[in-house]
């Protein structure tokens, strides 16, 4: 039979080794882990814009990202801005020319907080894609809101009525009945993760729609 | 020497399964088993604790105090899990992505505490390794087999790979979205186990 002391001792030194141990790994991998999550940024900032194709390199992903995407922001009247000063977005050029902005949008799902990039066309009107990179939804439910049956249905979609008013897109109950430029089909068995996307969507959007009236005006 | 200790390796594949024999682990079996490359990716994380745990517990069982011996291995294993955890993270990001909470969750994979507790505890280190060896691709085993069955009927994959050929979609085949899903799962491992226990002769009184 052990001591007290001894229990104390032993237990003060496995700990201590197991923290130090931790402390070692965590500390020498954080430059590799912080570079992978922001490579995966950047890949899904490209891929909500269809510049993303997956057999691509790292390197090949950096090259692309430089070359179509700028990281910009918006001042309080919606003009855009290279100094940090509130809402960030990213600028979407080609050849040069700005082809559309890419937003990040995020939002409570069933299970998680859903991530997400928005791109909108120069007209600040029709969608160009979308993709959601984090969440924790149910594999083969909520999870299908990543897979590109559910996402390439947003491309060409609008956001605005004819009369101007922000509406974003609805994701409907299953089979959408409402064939229209506002509406997708959702996923059957998942209406608490699309109803989730659903409402942070406009939600964010909205924190968007001085940038996005500005065009739409003119 | 040799005699004695390849039981201690082979026992756990076959006729001492983990998942099959003692039904332990299905948590993630049934979690991670979606797709082939996780469900590798998952032995490996696996068999690096298991081993890693039973060395460790093994080389330290005459001095852990009685008393708080589940705590220290609880502290043993719960490091190396969150040490394979970081390793994933910093250099298979896509998988571990695909993997979330699962990895983490070996801390509480019985199949981890069950080997330290019942084996390590009393054997030297060399036998407790290849214990954890065993019971690791053990559970490995049934994964991939598990897997490899949900991904084909599932997605029509193998490894990523279409498998099914496109005229078979053509002609109206679709892949079975139940697979996928958790039931899917507990079918396939259902069957495993008879087919397994019924190799084996095995049978629970």
């Amino acid at each position: 039979m052990h001591s007290n002391a001894y229990t104390y001792r032993f237990v003060i030194i496995v700990t201590g080794l197991a923290a130090f141990l931790l402390a070692l790994a965590s500390t020498g991998l954080k430059d590799r882990q912080d570079f992978n999550r922001l490579l995966d940024t950047k890949k899904n900032v490209l891929k909500s814009v269809g510049e993303y194709e997956s057999v691509m390199t790292p390197q090949a992903v950096e090259e692309a990202y430089t070359q179509f995407i700028s990281e910009k922001f918006l001042d309080d009247t919606g003009k855009i801005t290279d100094t940090d000063v509130g809402l960030s977005l990213f600028e979407y050029r080609k050849d040069g020319k700005v082809e559309g902005y890419i937003l990040p949008v995020s939002g409570k799902g069933l299970w998680s907080t859903i991530k997400g990039f928005f791109a909108v066309g120069t007209d600040r009107n029709t969608v160009l894609g979308i993709t959601f990179y984090e969440h924790g939804e149910t594999p083969g439910l909520g999870g299908e809101i990543e897979k590109d049956w559910f996402t390439s249905q947003f491309a060409g979609k609008k956001i605005f009525t004819s009369k101007n008013d922000l509406v974003s897109i609805t994701i409907a109950k299953g089979k959408s009945t409402i064939v229209d430029e506002y509406h997708v089909d959702g996923v059957s068995g998942a209406t608490l993760t699309t109803k989730g996307v659903n409402d942070f969507l406009l939600r964010d959007l909205k924190k968007y729609e001085k940038f996005l009236t500005r065009s739409v005006q003119g | 020497m040799a005699n004695k200790s390849l039981p201690i390796f082979t026992d756990p594949l076959n006729q001492n399964n983990p998942i099959t024999k003692q039904v332990l682990g299905v948590c993630s079996a049934l979690a991670v088993t979606v797709k082939l490359d996780t469900a590798v990716v998952m032995t490996l994380a696996l068999v690096f604790v298991l081993v890693l745990s039973n060395m460790i517990i093994s080389a330290l069982r005459n001095y852990i105090p009685s008393k708080i011996r589940i705590i220290v291995m609880l502290t043993v294993i719960a490091s190396l899990v969150i040490l394979a955890d970081q390793v994933l993270k910093a250099f298979l990001f896509d998988i571990s992505k695909q993997l979330s909470v699962f990895v983490g969750l070996i801390i509480t994979n019985c199949i981890v505490m069950g080997r330290a507790e019942a084996f390590a505890m009393q054997n030297d280190v060399k036998s407790s390794a290849l214990d954890g060896l065993g019971n690791g691709l053990g559970y490995g085993i049934i994964l991939i087999l598990v897997s490899t069955f949900r991904e084909i009927l599932g997605s029509g994959s193998f490894f990523g790979l279409k498998v099914v050929p496109q005229f078979m979609y053509d002609l109206g085949y679709v892949n079975n979205g139940l697979m996928l899903l958790a039931p899917g799962a507990f079918i396939v491992l259902g069957l495993i186990i008879w087919v397994q226990r019924t190799i084996i002769g095995y049978r629970e009184d």
